[in-house]
């Protein structure tokens, strides 16, 4: 599998670390509900299709990708950068 | 028709003309006490068990593909209980008792082979946590014992024990009666003693939905041979694996604490005898076994991202080779014949889910990430248990959904919600 | 040489030269010449059983010329380069080449094994299952017999032996780039190869054997008016001297990946009788290809009849390819049996080479005249509309009986002939090798006009050609090779203009015209013992033994008689296997389907996909003081991947010894220690203060420059993640450590945060582990010795207050020192750049000489830090919390962090979880790794309480005895109680009593002074 850093161009995955579901996104610090943290922390859509994900490019120049990617083909839809540079990566 | 020497003479005199089907294909019925949905390894022991155990014969097992063809014939066939903590070890040492009587509950020989497995050790302070796990397993009445360099080296002669090597060996923690089992005939054996006692195994018959009551899930919806069909149930069970998510969603629960992933695994050449017990490497994670057949079968970590596709990537051979050649030298020449990947249930703590729920007539049977096979007697005992008596056994009330919320965890690895990592 | 080499001339061994070459088969010499592969030398020296198979021990030859042989297994080479199951007809003959047969004893001639046979019809499928449960009785005797025979039964399977000598060669990786991939050189991938070669792509061009040009090289065509293996040479000449062509011959694509991604091997020394130690011996080819054009041919079935595993009964096409690229006949009388043209054409062939073709048998009745007139050409008595329904003879095919065969029942008539033969050519139709594309998940679709399984719909970006695509014949492969290579050039935006993206004429071919469609017949069935997979000697009466216990479905199939799982994979028996499946069943075989191919397409060495990685795993890390440390004396231990000083042992001591003498100094005096294996992290950033105090449990806000302060990290889950000090060094800059073996997920974790949770803070990170090289300085003396080398600050008290961080220089060197004790001592911790850190070790081992500084290791840091009650990684063990290890006050509550939402959770509260506490070994005796805390006796010591971290033996005035630190069930109130540490897998059972785990100087008096 080939993922398309923002800032290298296409690597194979194995430059990359994988950081799991995106969609999973962490309340605000000032969410102090266990309910919510144990949804962020434990419940996954696990979908057979699209999965949106994180991952990081830690042998390379470690910028985070999201990437959208289908868990039953493997084919990789899209590559977008995240963090406080995603915007001029863009 | 009950197997044995004296069957296999006769009919091979016969010229092997009168054997009948090792189960019926029979048509469902319209409605059955229970219903098991997935016919692999886990399904199909339950469905046993039901009926072996529970006198609950009225009992449907639904499989989508044919039977057996998820897990239960895609793993490296290790049976093992060397666990660290204790609902682990408990319910696991179950199943070795299980396992050692099999052949024979089943009338089927599944080639259960104690031939010992056995983890590295590569550091001083890995000895120590080896002897802190076989030190529980004793404790828990499972057989350990802690080896040093040069026993683990008459156990294996083929293993570079050298100092030279890159992660020298140190010792090894051997667990001398686990090993291996056949595993299709795990799956055939169950199903063929499943049948004998009235369930019904439908093949080719895929769930489309589940039947609601109310609240209550009363059966499944299915698709056979091209037509839609109902089949109702007092009490359905789920155990599909890797389709956990899938199978789940249909009953309205979108999210579990599961994702799924791939796990490859290998095997090489035929050749005689060469490797006498199940070995792990402690430096990575590799572990290999001999087959009667002669291959080695081995296999590592999972390709670490979802994925629902029964095969894996490169990086993943790449590393299980270099960790079998880092143990054995020698087998750079042996040469892989064969590899493919299973879709794995990988739970928030590396440990398996058997519980009521989470919908009122339903029953969840999940979460087992790649250690499912050696599972298969106890999974399906205590799930027939939980279904029966709509209350876990002592055995598996650790096991259960809620567990991860509630804080208490079950994570032999320590490695925390990251399912990737166990 | 022998009756079977032929009469060399053009045309007539192709693939020979002149050269004499002398090699070894079961300890005889034997002559072959250069070009030969084991398989035809061996046949031109009328060595006929090469093997035996793998149940039954029956003898067997030669069955195809090819990679997809499932017969002739030999094992090559001697110790460390022994290999077994190596394909005959595919090693290249060379001078010395040692090979023997395999899976016989004594000989292959004589294989007493082979009484399984007498045992036959029990040995069907399923046997196995059904038998050895043995006799019933109690425990764990009840499959005791099993065991007893499975050691006799492993013995008896397994092929050939392998060996347990390292290997004595090496491994390469190249990892390769291209635009178009090209798989195969036969007619079809040739010419995608010239068209995608002429638009300027990048292609890289795969060919298995050692010769480019697959089928063409023994072709009886013409192509532009040359004999087709000419033009071949021509072309394959031409492409490889193009700049943006990389050709690879003996180079085999074993395995399709996602995007794209193939893996191929290279065979580089493996013909070669010298084997050069600088070369690799084979390398494998990570290629990532934009789009790959796949043309790998097909491969001929046979078909299935009693008797049809005997030595002489081959593959039509290899018996061909025997006699006109090796000139070696592939028998002395050859029949041939056919359900298609094909086989008639490889009658013709093999009569013009000078062999003699007996008879011709085809079991369709209506064969066209052009077809029949090639018989007359090989002057073979001709039976069409008959066939073989056995193959008599012992050790080998002797003749063969044939009779009237009725194509629509399939049933034989009682008419029958026998014809007196040694060899039998059959082809039973094609299959298009889709391997490849399978593997890949590609869905293959039965064409009932070819009787053939297709490749089905591309998944990625590849386009099949030639027979692999179903376009039989040289014409159609010209013709679709150039299809192919132009859809890979659209498809990765390279399309050719309209004009020239036209599909030419192609070459022009002179040959012959035939239909490759066969008949539908995959088996004669006539009652005796015939051959599906002829190396697991799985027979047609096994499948349809597993139909009547219903094993119908392929998979079924495949699993219970063990179609197809040999080491070929089944590549010339699964289609006839699910053909005779369909039959039984009353289907038809679109509707039975067929299995996936699994990769790799044939056997790999393991040792080539380990590649640069075999022979040293992992990289291993070394700190600045390495060199020093062994000077020294250290031992050293593997620390993940660092190489770390357990202990500085003087002459005559054991570890324990020294480790106690290096704890006692270090508390008497002073010593110094390597801590250059920390994870560092500079942190930097107007939002850094806040970004710590909310990934690490307590307050870091308030932090002032110039102070360290030691924290702690969480998991969302509220559980332990990491600990270490990080130090201000100025208003936005902050230098983080973490345990060594956290590392590098301490990094991942805070740039998850960074980049995914809060993008909108300004903070950066870089790891800087490797920038710092680390020494601890402890005891009471450690001052001392500062100030006898510290230039430029102030280490007294006032000037480095506990926690303070300061910059000074040591003989020259910058240095940051930072008042941390780890140990419990007075005791400071010195940072310079890496490329220092010998020279600043070095420097304060000088200034420590007087105050007779020691150099301690991991033990005595450990049994420092174990007396002091500090945790380390055996504490932290991913199971633990703050509460559960005494750090409760390191939990601020005027603030939310990381994983403080979750540690609220109720359960967490529990008096009853494992908590940290001390032991100590109450009658003198060592307290292993490992214990568990029980209640019992060493003969019934109960349940586990709780268990062992950290053991060492104190030599604390204090203490003076074997010491752990330890988790017990509700620890913290159980102070006081006497217990045993339990370790029966080291048979101990030490008395031991619970202790608070601040052991040594609770009040922190030292550190502090």
């Amino acid at each position: 599998m080939r993922l398309t850093c923002p800032y290298c161009g296409p690597r194979d995955h194995q430059e990359f670390t994988y950081r799991g579901d995106a969609s999973a996104t962490r309340p605000g610090l000032d969410n102090t509900s266990i309910d919510d943290h144990n949804a962020y922390i434990y419940d996954r859509a696990n979908p057979d299709g699209l999965h949106r994900e994180l991952w990081n490019h830690t042998s390379g120049c470690r910028t985070h990708v999201i990437v959208e990617r289908n868990t039953v083909t493997h084919e990789v839809v899209s590559c977008q950068p995240v963090g406080p540079y995603a915007e001029q990566l863009k | 028709m009950r197997y044995s020497a004296f069957a296999i003479l006769k009919n091979a005199l016969r010229g092997n003309r009168d054997w009948t089907p090792a189960w019926r294909k029979p048509e469902p019925r319209k409605r059955y006490d229970v219903i098991i949905v997935g016919g692999g390894g886990h399904g199909l022991s339950t469905a046993f068990y039901l009926a072996s155990v529970h006198g609950i014969t009225n009992v449907a097992v639904i499989e989508k593909g044919y039977l057996g063809s998820g897990n239960v014939g895609r793993n490296t066939t290790i049976v093992r209980s060397n666990y660290r903590l204790t609902p682990n070890s408990g319910f696991y040492e179950k199943s070795m008792e299980l396992w050692r009587e099999l052949s024979h509950s089943l009338n089927y020989n599944v080639m259960f082979s104690p031939r010992g497995v056995l983890n590295l050790a590569h550091t001083p302070g890995q000895m120590d946590t080896h002897a802190e796990r076989g030190n529980q397993m004793r404790l828990m009445g499972v057989k350990s014992e802690l080896l040093d360099r040069d026993q683990v080296a008459r156990l294996n002669p083929g293993l570079d024990v050298s100092g030279s090597a890159r992660f020298p060996v140190h010792g090894g923690l051997l667990q001398p009666d686990a090993g291996n089992a056949r595993h299709d005939a795990v799956a055939w054996g169950y199903a063929r003693a499943a049948d004998q006692l009235g369930v019904d195994i439908l093949e080719n018959t895929e769930v489309v939905d589940f039947l609601r009551d109310g609240e209550r899930i009363a059966g499944v919806e299915v698709m056979r041979g091209g037509e839609r069909m109902e089949i109702r149930a007092e009490k359905t069970g789920v155990a599909v694996a890797g389709n956990t998510g899938r199978v789940m969603k249909m009953a309205g629960i979108d999210r579990l604490p599961i994702e799924t992933t791939v796990l490859q695994a290998f095997v090489s050449e035929s050749v005689k005898p060469i490797i006498p017990t199940v070995t792990t490497f402690g430096a990575g994670h590799l572990y290999v076994s001999q087959s009667d057949k002669g291959g080695l079968v081995f296999g590592g970590n999972i390709d670490y991202y979802n994925s629902y596709a029964q095969r894996g990537n490169l990086p993943v051979w790449e590393e299980v080779t270099s960790e079998l050649i880092a143990m054995f030298p020698a087998f750079a020449r042996l040469r892989l014949l064969r590899s493919w990947g299973g879709v794995m249930d990988m739970s928030m703590d590396g440990s398996p889910i058997i519980a009521t729920g989470p919908l009122p007539g339903m029953y969840l049977n999940a979460g087992w990430c790649y250690g499912g096979f050696k599972a298969t007697p106890a999974s399906g005992w205590c799930f027939a248990h939980t279904i029966a008596n709509d209350k876990a056994h002592r055995l598996n009330e650790a096991f259960t959904l809620e567990r991860f919320k509630d804080g208490n965890p079950i994570d032999e690895l320590g490695a925390g919600p990251t399912p990737w990592y166990h | 040489m022998s009756a079977f080499r032929l009469n060399l001339r053009d045309g007539v061994g192709t693939n020979l030269t002149d050269k004499t070459i002398r090699f070894s088969f079961d300890g005889k010499s034997f002559y072959g010449q250069q070009g030969d592969s084991l398989a035809s030398a061996l046949l031109a020296n009328g060595v006929s059983i090469v093997g035996r198979s793998f149940k039954y021990h029956r003898p067997r030859g030669v069955f195809t010329a090819g990679s997809e042989e499932p017969n002739a297994l030999v094992t090559l080479h001697n110790g460390g380069r022994r290999e077994p199951n190596i394909r005959a007809t595919e090693v290249e003959l060379y001078e010395g080449l040692i090979a023997r047969s395999q899976n016989r004893w004594p000989s292959v001639n004589f294989d007493l094994m082979a009484v399984n046979q007498l045992a036959g019809k029990a040995f069907s499928a399923g046997f196995y299952y059904k038998t050895f449960m043995g006799p019933a009785r109690k425990g764990h005797r009840a499959t005791q017999f099993w065991w007893f025979c499975e050691q006799f039964i492993r013995r008896a399977a397994g092929l050939g032996k392998g060996t347990t000598i390292p290997d004595p060669d090496h491994y390469a990786r190249m990892n390769a780039f291209c635009d178009i991939l090209i798989v195969g050189t036969g007619a079809a991938g040739l010419s995608a190869a010239q068209r995608a070669a002429k638009s300027g792509a990048r292609i890289i061009v795969c060919e298995e054997s050692a010769r480019a040009g697959g089928a063409l090289n023994g072709s009886p065509d013409f192509i532009d008016g040359e004999p087709a293996r000419d033009w071949c040479a021509d072309a394959v000449a031409e492409l490889a001297e193009m700049e943006n062509v990389t050709l690879l011959t003996r180079t085999t694509v074993q395995s399709y990946f996602d995007d794209n991604t193939f893996l191929a091997v290279e065979r580089v020394t493996d013909h070669l009788a010298h084997k050069d130690k600088s070369i690799p011996r084979q390398r494998a080819w990570n290629i990532r290809a934009k789009s790959a054009v796949i043309a790998t041919g097909a491969l001929e079935r046979p078909i299935v009849f009693a008797g049809n595993d005997r030595p002489g009964v081959m593959l039509a096409d290899a018996a061909r390819s025997y006699a006109v690229e090796y000139g070696t006949a592939p028998g002395r009388a050859v029949a041939v049996f056919t359900n298609n043209d094909t086989g008639w054409l490889a009658a013709r062939d093999m009569a013009k080479a000078g062999v003699i073709v007996t008879a011709i048998v085809d079991v369709r009745t209506d064969v066209e005249d052009s077809i029949r007139a090639l018989g007359d050409e090989c002057r073979a008595s001709v039976h069409t509309g008959w066939a073989i329904s056995s193959a008599k003879g012992l050790r080998g095919v002797r003749a063969i009986v044939i009779a009237k065969y009725n194509e629509l029942t399939g049933e034989l008539g009682d008419e029958s002939k026998t014809i007196a033969c040694d060899c039998v050519a059959v082809s039973g139709g094609w299959s298009p090798a889709f391997h490849l594309t399978s593997q890949q998940g590609g869905k293959p679709v039965w064409d009932a006009e070819l009787q053939a399984f297709l490749p089905g719909e591309p998944l990625q970006s590849w386009h099949g050609a030639g027979a692999m695509a179903g376009r039989f014949g040289l014409v159609q492969a010209f013709q679709s090779g150039e299809e192919a290579a132009l859809k890979a050039l659209a498809d990765i935006g390279q399309a050719p203009s309209k004009r020239s993206a036209k599909v030419g004429p192609g070459p022009s071919i002179e040959g012959d015209e035939i239909d490759y469609a066969p008949a539908p017949v995959f088996e004669i069935n006539s009652g005796g013992k015939s051959f599906v997979d002829l190396q697991h000697d799985v027979t047609a009466e096994d499948v349809r033994l597993a139909h009547r216990e219903g094993f119908v479905s392929v998979e079924h199939l495949k699993r219970y008689t063990t179609l197809g799982m040999a080491t070929d994979q089944g590549k010339t028996s699964n289609i006839t296997g699910l053909a005779i499946m369909a039959a039984a069943s009353n289907k038809a075989i679109a509707d039975t389907g067929t299995t996936r191919f699994r990769p790799p397409y044939t056997p790999v060495a393991m040792g080539v996909i380990a590649g640069e990685k075999y022979g040293h795993l992992a990289a291993e890390r070394l700190t600045a003081m390495h060199d020093i440390h062994l000077e020294m004396g250290a031992n050293m231990y593997a620390n993940g991947p660092w190489l770390r000083p357990e202990s500085y042992n003087l002459p005559g001591e054991t570890v324990e010894q020294a480790y106690i003498r290096e704890t006692k100094t270090v508390r008497a005096g002073v010593g110094i220690v390597d801590v250059s294996t920390l994870g560092k992290i500079d942190v930097q950033g107007p939002d850094a203060a806040e970004f710590l105090n909310r990934v690490y449990s307590n307050g870091f806000a308030k932090l002032p420059v110039g102070k360290a302060r030691y924290g702690l990290m969480l998991r969302e889950d509220g559980f332990l993640f990491d600990d270490g000090t990080t130090w201000r060094l100025e208003e936005h800059r902050y230098l983080m450590t973490t345990t060594t073996a956290g590392a590098g997920r301490v990094m991942e974790h805070l740039e998850y945060y960074r980049d995914f949770v809060w993008p909108d803070m300004k903070v950066a990170l870089a790891s800087v582990s490797d920038e710092w090289a680390g020494i601890a300085v402890a005891g009471p003396k450690s001052r001392h010795l500062l100030k006898a080398c510290v230039k430029d600050c102030d280490v007294s008290d006032k000037g480095l207050p506990f926690m303070g961080v300061v910059d000074g220089v040591v003989d020259g060197i910058a240095v940051k020192i930072a008042r941390l004790s780890f140990s419990g001592e007075l005791a400071y911790e010195v940072y310079c750049g890496a490329h220092y850190g010998a020279a600043l070790w070095q420097a304060l081992m000088k200034a420590g000489r007087k105050y007779d500084v020691v150099p301690y290791g991991l033990e005595a840091l450990s049994t420092l830090r174990i007396e002091k009650g500090h945790v380390a990684g055996p504490e932290l063990n991913g199971r633990t919390t703050p509460h559960d290890l005494g750090l409760s006050g390191m939990v601020s509550s005027k603030k939310e962090f990381v994983g403080s939402v979750l540690l609220r959770r109720e359960t967490f509260s529990k008096g009853d979880r494992l908590q940290l506490v001390a032991v100590k070994s109450l009658d003198g005796q060592r307290i292993r790794g490992g214990s568990h805390l029980v209640a019992g006796s060493k003969e019934e010591p109960g349940r586990s309480q709780g268990h062992t971290t950290s053991t060492c033996f104190s030599p604390s005035p204090e203490l003076g005895c074997y010491i752990s630190l330890a988790l017990l069930e509700g620890g913290f109130k159980r102070h006081g109680e006497k217990l045993y540490a339990a370790n029966p897998v080291r048979d101990a059972h030490v008395a031991v009593e619970v202790l608070s785990h601040y052991m040594v100087d609770p009040d922190g008096g030292r550190m502090r002074g």
